[in-house]
């Protein structure tokens, strides 16, 4: 029996039947890691041991009647969530040392619903990257052509579920580290609405854009994941006390006379011809199941990224200032003195793209630029906020391609940040507002999958996963499995 | 200070905030733990973890505000204030910059010409506190203890106001007093849980335009403060007279050396690319949260005073003196309610002989060793004239030793003061016998010697006799 072939709602229906145990399902997907792993780099750390353990608590649980939403399920966790006994690199030498000492909220909500961890996945250093090449410990491979790059910053959580090494994976999004990475690898990538899930225990890049999401398979799968960890937490001031719906519930429902907004400015020159058609036929897909296509307009969406590399440096030269070398993490040896410590801790700790990153946003608050740059950027990022809430008012969801183009190849833009950075022009505008956003398997061009990218309105994932999973009833890109790792 | 120059001080002054645990954890505030035995995860900048706030710290601020009459904003922000320091895990405060939660407020002080002089409070803010650099007893390297890390603060600024090392002191007292009174703060200046930065500059007399200041850093006493700005004032006038110029600059105070040394220039000073912290909510206060601060504020220094002069008819300086603390206050308040005895006696017993004991024993009124009540007995002894009030301070020394009530000391010890006329008149007739000289010289005129009468008679009675009977008896027998 193939169980990796699986999803995770097959999965708990086969562990709920008793087709097979967590323990088997654990172990299949163990195998499938250590048999392929070394093709894709996909994961930092491998925990089979305790993922056994775990697994088999699992099925102890499930016979004692006390079995959790996702019991016995195997996921990875991206490599930038603390997990308690369990080293937590994110993706950097700075960190490659480090063993949480506390397990992230989320972490901890997974398990105590059942879920069993099967490592930590690769991610570009700090999640500062849209190619997973600036990781410390090599790039990931694309599944559907290892010479070609999966995206980032979650591009090992994406591989790794597009290979079938695993059925999930947490991610995280500041830019659109979840759905750029699910767009090129054929998997749905979830970012909520920030302050929807805590951001407690994931080691913080742009505190006020980050925010934990999910790659999977299915939106029903994605739905599954968001029910368990959304919610409030007291532990994170930004995280929302919003109630949380039912998100399978959800995604039953019709999208009879769902307005779906289309974005006149990200059908412009920049997007691939072919990716422009595979996204006109997925919303073509969504009119057929009654949903209405409406053109909206976000006249500021092209400051989205240059405002992005402005408020995300400037954020990230701070939360990364606590890596000093003094209490944890990478310490230079034999330091002279005080300033020496620092300067080489740092200097060698941290990659390039992170120390272009720290410059950038040192720049940007200090005296004399504050007010050009980041209170600048400041401003217009609530005009980009504004032009959404402005488009909710008469669509539900904004749909849209979620990259300009498909998979790049590796090497190909590594050493220009600008073009690198490009890749985020449709994904970040829902980070500058806060907005929750997806993105889904539609279609191939030049045997390379994209995606089609949904924004809804603040706390309205529910009409999100409804449009997406009304569109994988329609259509099965998402069953598509690169040939390799069938 | 020399003639002709014009002193012009502001001053920073820190306030730890009395609350149990950290303003963004849940570790204790407690004092003298072994070091890093109080920083969590949070305090340790531990990757991933995020700062919460403590409400408890916004109600004390808050209270602070409208306890010097300043405006308590309706949003405040904490922005991030970022320098790399060893003992600041997270390479950045969390502070607040442009927002703070305090701003306008006023008090006032005695200037140095005795008259009533109004100090601005431009702002009042809430910050966390950093850990400590220990550098003594290691052996090439430093040490850091973490466990003060994240402590509350009020930092409170003042205007320019301030003319005199005097007037700073005066100005210093009053916030540290309204902190107590409020219960937002310990006062502690020994474990640093008030301490202050006090910026000095000097100008021309006259001189519109302010002089260069110099920063102070660090001063965590009444009497350090008046020191370190009295050296710098001199330091600056020197300077100038001398043909030199005054640079901005921070300074330290060194208590053993009495002279305050440039420890950064302006040049060196860090840019703290301050921004809003996005860990952390604005915060938003209603004004339904302010009137419920107000309505719970306890009656001031100010106000106390005053109606210690008005209700009890105290003088002045003595009220003065009983409202430095509240609980001073209070035990004034209780001991004058538990007796007959006129309020003023009081006031002279607290602010005297209670006074005294305690600085003896280096007590706090809180630890007497005569509680208010037992004092009020002893002082009601001396207005329904059983004893008198020079008895009574024997009596109150052995009820401090813990021997007993005033009431029984009093009868065990037999110091009942004697009222008997027919007594008192045997012991004086014995005394006029005794001194046939004393007599004739008094009879001749020589009227002071009826203190050395009245002496002889106190020293037969063993000092019970009540003093204006012996006085009345004294002068009658000998005019006879």
């Amino acid at each position: 029996m193939a169980l990796h072939t699986k999803n995770l709602g097959e999965l708990a229906a086969g562990l709920e039947n008793g087709d097979f145990t967590s323990v088997e399902v654990t172990q299949s997907f163990l195998d499938r890691i250590a048999a392929h792993d070394d093709k894709l780099n996909a994961l930092i750390t491998v925990t089979g041991d305790d993922a056994l353990a775990a697994a088999a608590d699992a099925d102890a649980a499930r016979a004692a009647g006390n079995a959790g939403v996702l019991n016995g399920l195997p996921l990875i966790h991206k490599d930038i969530f603390c997990t308690r006994g369990v080293k937590t690199s994110c993706g950097s030498k700075m960190l490659d040392n480090f063993v949480s000492p506390y397990d992230a909220t989320i972490v901890e909500r997974m398990a105590a619903a059942g879920a069993v961890m099967l490592g930590k996945s690769n991610m570009d250093e700090f999640a500062m990257g849209s190619s997973n090449e600036t990781s410390y410990y090599g790039p990931v491979r694309n599944p559907w052509d290892l010479e070609r790059s999966p995206g980032g910053s979650s591009g090992g959580s994406a591989a790794s579920v597009a290979a079938r090494l695993v059925p999930a994976a947490t991610a995280t999004d500041t830019g659109g580290s979840i759905r750029q990475p699910a767009a090129l690898t054929n998997t749905v990538g979830l970012k909520p609405t920030y302050g929807r899930v805590s951001r407690f225990g994931m080691i913080a890049f742009a505190s006020s854009l980050d925010q934990a999401g999910t790659i999977t398979h299915t939106v029903e799968d994605a739905a599954r994941l968001l029910g368990v960890m959304a919610g409030f937490d007291e532990r994170d001031s930004t995280s929302v006390n919003e109630p949380v719906p039912d998100y399978l519930a959800e995604i039953g429902k019709s999208i009879k006379g769902l307005r779906v907004g289309v974005v006149r400015q990200h059908f412009d020159e920049g997007l691939d011809a072919e990716c422009g058609a595979r996204v006109k036929e997925a919303i073509a897909v969504l009119e057929s199941l009654g949903a209405t296509a409406v053109e909206v307009d976000l006249p500021n969406i092209d400051l989205s990224v240059p405002t992005y590399y402005v408020v995300a440096p400037a954020e990230c030269s701070s939360n990364l200032s606590r890596f000093d070398g003094v209490r944890f993490g990478h310490r230079a040896e034999n330091p002279e003195d005080l300033s020496d410590l620092y300067c080489r801790s740092r200097g060698e700790g941290f990659g390039d793209e992170v120390k272009r990153r720290i410059l950038t946003g040192t720049y940007a608050l200090s005296a004399g630029y504050y007010d050009a740059y980041y209170l600048k950027a400041q401003q217009v990022r609530h005009l980009i906020a504004d032009d959404f809430k402005k488009a909710f008012e008469d669509v539900d969801v904004i749909a849209g391609p979620t990259t300009p183009t498909p998979a790049f190849k590796l090497g190909d833009k590594v050493d220009d940040p600008i073009t690198m950075y490009l890749n985020d022009i449709y994904t970040v505008g829902a980070n500058l507002g806060g907005f929750p956003a997806m993105s889904v398997p539609c279609g191939f061009v030049n045997d390379l999958p994209i995606g089609l990218h949904l924004v809804g309105h603040h706390f309205d994932e529910s009409a999100l996963l409804r449009c997406s999973h009304a569109y994988q009833q329609e259509t099965d890109w998402h069953s598509a499995c690169p040939e390799a790792f069938k | 200070m020399k003639a002709g120059w014009e002193v012009v001080i502001g001053l920073e002054i820190h306030t730890q905030l009395a609350t149990r645990s950290k303003i963004f954890s849940g570790a204790s505030t407690a004092y003298g733990a072994e070091p890093n035995t109080q920083a969590c995860l949070v305090d340790l900048g531990y990757p991933g973890v995020l700062p919460v706030l403590n409400e408890e710290v916004v109600h004390m601020a808050a209270m602070f505000g409208l306890a010097v009459n300043a405006t308590v904003a309706p949003r405040s922000v904490f922005a991030r204030k970022n320098y790399f320091y060893p003992d600041l895990p997270k390479g950045y405060q969390i502070s607040q910059f442009e927002l703070p939660i305090v701003e306008h407020g006023e008090l006032c002080i005695t200037d140095d010409d005795g008259n009533e002089k109004r100090i601005g409070i431009t702002r009042a803010h809430l910050e966390e506190d950093a850990g400590k650099s220990i550098h003594e007893g290691l052996d090439r390297s430093s040490g850091i203890d973490l466990n003060r890390t994240g402590t509350p603060l009020l930092e409170i600024v003042s205007e320019p106001d301030i003319r005199s090392a005097k007037e700073a002191i005066a100005y210093m007292r009053k916030i540290h007093t309204i902190a107590r009174y409020l219960g937002i703060s310990d006062g502690n200046m020994q474990e640093g849980s008030f301490r202050c930065d006090a910026n000095v500059s000097v100008r021309p007399t006259g001189q519109e335009e302010l002089g260069t200041r110099a920063e102070i850093k660090n001063l965590n006493s009444f009497r350090f403060v008046e020191k370190a700005i009295n050296f710098e004032i001199e330091r600056q006038i020197d300077l100038i007279e001398d043909g030199g110029e005054v640079v901005q600059e921070t300074r330290l105070y060194d208590s053993v050396k009495d002279e305050t040394r440039s420890m950064r220039s302006k040049e060196e000073a860090n840019d703290y690319r301050y921004f809003p912290d996005p860990d952390l909510l604005p915060v938003e206060i209603s004004p339904e949260f302010i009137e419920a601060v107000r309505n719970e504020l306890p009656e001031l220094p100010d106000a106390k005073q005053q109606r210690f002069v008005d209700d009890y008819d105290v003088k002045q300086d003595d009220a003065a003196i009983l409202t430095i603390s509240r609980a001073v206050a209070d035990y004034f308040e209780a001991a004058a309610g538990a007796t007959e005895a006129n309020a003023q006696l009081v006031a002279n017993w607290v602010v005297g002989d209670l006074s005294g004991a305690l600085n003896k024993d280096g007590l706090e009124i809180g630890d007497s060793r005569v509680a208010a009540g037992e004092l009020a007995e002893l002082l009601t002894r001396i207005h329904d004239n059983t004893i008198s009030g020079k008895i009574a301070k024997q009596v109150f020394e052995a009820m401090w030793a813990g021997e007993g009530s005033a009431d029984t000391l009093i009868e065990a010890k037999g110091l009942k003061q004697i009222t008997d006329s027919s007594a008192i008149e045997a012991v004086v007739d014995k005394v006029i016998e005794a001194n046939p000289g004393q007599v004739t010289e008094y009879k001749a005129g020589k009227d002071k010697l009826i203190g050395f009468f009245v002496g002889q008679v106190m020293k037969e009675t063993k000092g019970q006799a009540n003093p204006g009977q012996v006085n009345q008896i004294l002068k009658t027998k000998l005019s006879s």
